[in-house]
């Protein structure tokens, strides 16, 4: 089943394209990671495809009404914003908001606090938590929504290593229960490790699309990242290191 | 600062723009020491010879002037005395030139004699008097008994004492020609801002001349003071005398067209209007005397 | 939750009956209640209903305006500073009212009082939100505000100065802090559809502003459609602050007070802060209404001396903690 399908997908910031030409089609059980440098356009590449940012070429979720956009496709934007010092459960429960009511005794809502760990966390301020804590309130509040898709710009940046893992986790266990995944990622290790699908974006462009192994190429990472790195399968699955420069 | 713009000279307040025109209404008893202040105010006692530049610098000063002057005596009238809604005699006024009582101004106008209100801009009055300029101050007139009193302090500074005993007699037969013989019946005397006017004030003796107790004094006013509406309405006056409203719009006035205000006016079926001839104390002082006469004689 | 609404309520209702209450007049409890409700006694009947109940709903549906509005634009912005007096909203519908008044327009036909107030306060909102939108940030949107409250006072005190009324100069006060002294029934039906009509735009609002905890992207991304809560925002800050600025003028700090008082009690949730902030609001105004009429019964007290008296110190309070935060 298809859950998104983005056709010559183009988004112009002045006369310079930030995403150019981007086709791609992402179906349900994939966790996708999306890879590229600083300023690749992977933000720029999520918000188009969901309409936040006008563009040509044709995206499946941007051409949906919002209510029904909200239903089909749950997003994690990377600025980690919470305005208003809510509680953590009224926070998650927003994620309930476009299936009704943003009701805090929602099942999904403890469901989503359970994913991420955060029960203990549930009646405390959410402003008054660490930041990497608000991080995971937040996805939580996405994964609350309970959406076949989930778009995630950084989920698991600043977080420490037991969270990265647990939320990269979750993202497999959501893609594993027939839902899809698609995160803007930089640690390419937790990416090769945990992702069933990469998106390589360089310069706007879709450069490389596939399994870990066939996109985490010397070539490309030569190319896109200028860097060399370590290979290896091991027991517990793929391993990837970035080991130096190449330039 | 309250604000009211009839009611007698002395309650006549308000409006900064005009203030430097204007008297403002004055404590009672003033006018109990008018001849002396009139003496203290007004530098050398009366020459003999009549003064022949005559610069008037208050609305009530210039009309007296303008009633008791010898031809080519008066130069110069406040802008006041050309406003229709303070004034009483716009049309004569239309003949002098206007001062807004700026020292400057008035001192240009060469005058051997300046006629200004007791309150008229303090600071004017003292520059004139230390530039050389003799300056006679009037007091405002808080009762209809004073009018002839006023009408001879300013015929006497204008060296016009024969025009001044006439002109006083005249207003004496005539204010006793308006006598009214009926047990009094309530009025109110109601202003922008809900301001009106008490004890003391010569727009209450022109209700106690005609038959009516002021609704302002028995409420406990002495001079000039705000009367919520709600005890205006509470007093039920048979009679409300209000103001004309300027042009332009403004909130102080939207009171005069409440609807608690209308009904009160419905109920008491006349309702009477105080207008220039309210302001001073000078003749046509008779004509709001004989309008308040008629209301008073419409309601038995 | 705390039943913060039914409390709230209570508190208006008692504050509603004791502005009915009180008065110069200084009736009796029985007569007044007689008159307000069965018409009994004719000077009775005129200060009670024509006197004391268009001013008691008058403080009421302004309070409520002012309080609501500023949840609404905190919510929206974000920013705990947002308040229709401090960003020029208050102050722009008082220039447009002026105008309606001043030009003549308003006596020919009355409903361009709040048209005009409406019109002013609504320009006001879409500059503000163009020059500080939810990105802005604090600073932005206070400058935009100090910018826009002393253009339009500027502007407020210009037409007033040079109209032809002595008194109208003299009302440079009233129109900057605001009274609900000598109103009547006629002011009441002049403002009170467009303040119900704002009041009911705003109060849809509470889902949007929900997400909208969230930002702009998670926000839009949960089904808001934001230019439409963006325009709903403006024309129902305009209709509701227009019309409460055309009647009772510029009443400042209620918008910012309420809020701030009622976020912690209704878990911070702006869904739930708008009613309490009307409600608040309605409560605080009319609280201040009946200060100025027992502190100086004669003088014809401002209403917005009162709240800024309350008010100035709570922003002075907010700021010293923005400060802190940021640091």
């Amino acid at each position: 089943m298809t859950l998104l399908s983005l056709e010559n997908l183009t988004i112009r910031r002045g006369a310079c394209p930030v995403v150019d030409d981007v086709s791609l089609t992402i179906g349900a059980g994939e966790f996708i990671g999306l890879l590229g440098p600083n300023g690749a356009g992977k933000t720029s590449l999520l918000r188009g495809a969901l309409g936040l940012l006008p563009g040509t070429g044709h995206s499946s979720l941007a051409a949906l009404p919002p209510l029904a956009r909200a239903k089909a496709a749950a997003f994690l934007p990377q600025g980690r914003e919470i305005a208003w010092p809510v509680s953590v459960e009224v926070l998650v429960a927003l994620g309930r908001s476009p299936h009704g009511t943003a009701d805090p005794a929602d099942p999904a809502v403890t469901r989503a606090l359970v994913r991420m760990g955060l029960t203990s966390f549930r009646d405390r301020s959410a402003t008054a938590l660490s930041g990497g804590e608000q991080a995971r309130v937040l996805i939580a509040r996405a994964l609350a929504q309970e959406t076949p898709l989930l778009l995630a710009d950084e989920p698991v940046a600043g977080l420490d290593p037991e969270a990265q893992i647990r939320t990269m986790q979750v993202f497999a266990d959501l893609a594993a229960e027939g839902r899809g995944v698609v995160a803007s990622i930089h640690d390419l290790g937790l990416a090769a490790r945990h992702c069933s699908r990469l998106i390589l974006m360089h310069r706007g462009r879709l450069v490389a699309d596939g399994p870990p192994r066939a996109v985490l190429t010397d070539e490309t990472l030569a190319e896109v990242f200028g860097i060399r790195g370590f290979h290896a399968e091991t027991e517990d699955g793929p391993v990837f290191q970035p080991m130096g420069l190449v330039r | 600062m309250t604000n009211a713009r009839h009611g007698g000279c002395h309650s006549l307040t308000f409006v900064p723009r005009l203030q430097d025109a204007v008297p403002t209404w004055a404590m009672p008893g003033v006018l109990a020491m008018t001849a002396v202040l009139a003496m203290v105010c007004g530098a050398p006692p009366a020459l003999a010879e009549a003064p022949a530049r005559v610069v008037s610098m208050n609305l009530c000063t210039d009309q007296l002037a303008m009633l008791l002057a010898a031809p080519g005596q008066l130069v110069s009238v406040s802008v006041l005395a050309s406003d229709p809604l303070s004034s009483s005699m716009v049309d004569q006024a239309a003949a002098y030139p206007a001062n807004r009582g700026g020292a400057e101004e008035v001192f240009l106008m060469r005058p051997d004699l300046v006629l200004a209100g007791t309150y008229t801009a303090l600071g004017s009055v003292d520059l004139l008097r230390r530039l050389g300029v003799r300056v006679v101050q009037v007091p405002p007139v808080t009762s209809l008994d004073q009018v002839p009193e006023q009408i001879l302090i300013v015929g006497q500074a204008l060296g016009r004492e024969d025009a001044a005993r006439k002109l006083a007699a005249d207003f004496a037969a005539g204010l006793a020609a308006l006598a009214v013989d009926l047990p009094p019946a309530t009025a109110a005397l109601y202003y922008p801002n809900g301001y009106t006017t008490g004890d003391g004030t010569l727009a209450n003796d022109v209700l106690a001349h005609t038959g009516f107790s002021n609704v302002g004094a028995t409420a406990g006013l002495t001079g000039g003071g705000i009367l919520p509406l709600e005890r205006l309405v509470m007093a039920r006056p048979q009679v409300v005398v209000t103001s004309v409203p300027y042009p332009g719009a403004s909130r102080s006035e939207e009171i005069l067209d409440h609807p608690a205000l209308a009904k009160v006016r419905e109920k008491a079926g006349i309702s009477a209007s105080s207008d220039a001839d309210w302001v001073c104390g000078t003749p046509h002082i008779l004509r709001a005397v004989a309008g308040m006469k008629a209301a008073r004689e419409a309601l038995e | 939750m705390k039943p913060v609404l039914p409390a709230l309520a209570l508190l208006v209702a008692a504050l509603f009956a004791a502005s009915l209450l009180i008065g110069p007049a200084g009736l009796g409890l029985g007569d007044s209640l007689r008159a307000l409700f069965r018409g009994d006694g004719d000077a009775v009947v005129l200060v009670m209903r024509e006197i004391r109940l268009p001013r008691a709903i008058l403080g009421l549906l302004a309070g409520a305006v002012l309080g609501l509005s500023g949840a609404a634009m905190q919510g929206y912005l974000r920013n705990p500073l947002a308040e229709p007096g401090l960003i020029g909203v208050s102050s722009s519908a008082a220039l447009g009212a002026v105008l309606a008044l001043q030009t003549g327009l308003a006596a020919a036909l009355p409903l361009a009082l709040p048209l005009s107030a409406l019109t002013g306060a609504g320009l006001s909102v879409l500059l503000i939100l163009l020059l500080a939108g939810p990105r802005g940030g604090a600073l932005a949107l206070i400058l935009a505000g100090i910018a826009l409250s002393a253009l339009t006072s500027a502007l407020t005190s210009l037409v007033l100065n040079l109209s032809p009324n002595p008194f109208a100069a003299m009302e440079i006060v009233y129109w900057m802090m605001g009274s609900l002294a000598d109103r009547s029934m006629t002011h009441v039906w002049l403002a009170a559809p467009f303040m119900a009509a704002g009041m009911a735009a705003l109060l849809t609002l509470g889902r949007g502003l929900d997400a909208l905890t969230l930002g702009e992207d998670a926000a839009q991304s949960l089904g808001v459609n934001l230019p439409r809560l963006r325009l709903t925002l403006i024309l129902g800050t305009a209709a509701s602050v227009g019309a409460a600025v055309a009647v009772a003028g510029a009443v400042g700090f209620v918008g910012l007070v309420v809020p701030h008082l009622l976020r912690p009690l209704v878990g911070a949730r702006p869904s739930r802060l708008l009613p309490a902030s009307a409600l608040g609001g309605a409560a605080m105004l009319l609280a201040a209404d009946i200060a100025t009429r027992l502190v100086a019964p004669d003088q014809d007290l401002k209403l917005g001396v009162l709240t800024a008296l309350v008010g100035a110190p709570f922003f002075l309070h907010l700021i010293w903690r923005m400060r802190r935060v940021e640091a």
